[in-house]
């Protein structure tokens, strides 16, 4: 997929600037690309290793893992489905915990434990049961509280302000998790009159 | 407003650094170890972020985005935001790199204080790489119906877009 759009992005550059005649322009571009990768990278470097420091400090002291627990009762009401004393709830909220604080590293692991777990109690086993495509929702909604790649690019650009992002960030992020999760809750109460 | 979002880092530092010490680990141990691991997933995205940076400058800087808008001109009429915003946003759900790519482009012509640059930071927070997660969380338990996942996602991700926009001119 990502290979696809890839290719289509050098593809459509190069052969629409040779038509217009502008491939000075991109023989220029492949030339000093690599550098700006370079200073990206360069850029982000100093707070991504601050914030996984400080990160680490909460996943060893066990703070993570009790944030996580105090989601438990919103994921009792968003996964009717799942028994309580079920493992899938545990590795659900550890994955929204991990992710909140821009821990992606921790995430995933968590996020793929939990879709093992929730495949184990699953009917079906080559169709989504409910549980899947909430959590999915919950999942890509992407709700962060520190994005710290973007503070570290605002940061480098000079920016006056970083960090004024963060409030507003958070609050679309809401929108859109409760838009996700209201739009999956009513196709949920369909599919089950059907039944 | 604004002082809620500076606020909020400091104070999850100091929670997390006192919380550590009353638990009585090695703090500084744990910083270190972590910063560390840090250092190394940096240095492996570097790959991806060259890859995205390569192909995202070659598009923009062809200019087809312009050639585009003026071909959709008379069905949406002129808009008034930064060409760049729009294969960022198509872009966010597939490839976190790529919209980064485009996101530090943008800062880099307009300045992260600009109206476009405080719209990408947002739209970049707020949302996923959704099409990427779903199909790695139903690859790897081999899911092949995924019901209402992806649209359920990507209408998530679109009322994330536009909250950012209206957000953006109501907040600065």
């Amino acid at each position: 997929m990502v290979g696809y759009i890839w290719a289509f992005l050098i593809g459509v550059g190069i052969i629409y600037s040779l038509i217009t005649g502008n491939i000075n322009i991109i023989n220029e571009s492949i030339l000093t690309n690599a550098n700006e990768a370079l200073d990206l990278i360069l850029n982000l470097l100093p707070i991504i290793v601050l914030w996984t420091g400080i990160l680490k400090i909460a996943e060893v002291s066990g703070l993570l893992d009790k944030f996580a627990k105090l989601l438990s009762p919103l994921l009792y009401k968003l996964f009717p489905d799942v028994p309580k004393d079920n493992k899938a709830l545990g590795y659900i909220s550890s994955n929204i915990a991990a992710n909140m604080l821009g821990l992606g590293s921790a995430a995933t692991p968590a996020g793929l434990k939990a879709m093992n777990e929730l495949q184990k109690i699953n009917p079906k086993k080559d169709t989504a049961s409910s549980p899947m495509v909430t959590f999915l929702i919950l999942n890509t909604a992407g709700v962060t509280l520190i994005p710290t790649t973007i503070l570290a690019l605002r940061v480098a650009y000079k920016s006056a302000s970083p960090s004024e992002i963060i409030l507003p960030a958070i609050i679309a992020t809401a929108c859109s998790s409760i838009a996700g999760l209201t739009l999956d809750y009513f196709i949920r109460k369909k599919q089950k009159r059907w039944k | 407003m604004e002082i809620i979002s500076k606020i909020i880092l400091p104070i999850l530092v100091v929670i997390i650094v006192f919380y550590g010490v009353k638990k009585k680990i090695n703090v500084y141990d744990a910083f270190l170890e972590g910063a560390k691991e840090g250092l190394v997933t940096t240095f492996n995205i570097f790959p991806a972020v060259i890859a995205m940076i390569f192909a995202i400058n070659i598009f923009l800087d062809s200019n087809v985005l312009g050639f585009v808008v003026n071909l959709l001109n008379p069905l949406i009429g002129n808009i008034s935001l930064p060409l760049e915003i729009i294969p960022m946003a198509v872009l966010r759900p597939i490839s976190g790199t790529a919209s980064l790519a485009i996101m530090n482009d943008i800062f880099m012509n307009f300045g992260p204080d600009s109206f476009v640059g405080r719209l990408a930071s947002i739209l970049q927070g707020c949302t996923d790489t959704t099409i990427y997660v779903i199909a790695l969380y139903f690859g790897t338990v081999k899911i092949t119906k995924i019901k209402h996942a992806l649209w359920g996602g990507l209408f998530a991700d679109l009322v994330g877009i536009i909250t950012a926009i209206i957000l953006t001119n109501l907040f600065f």
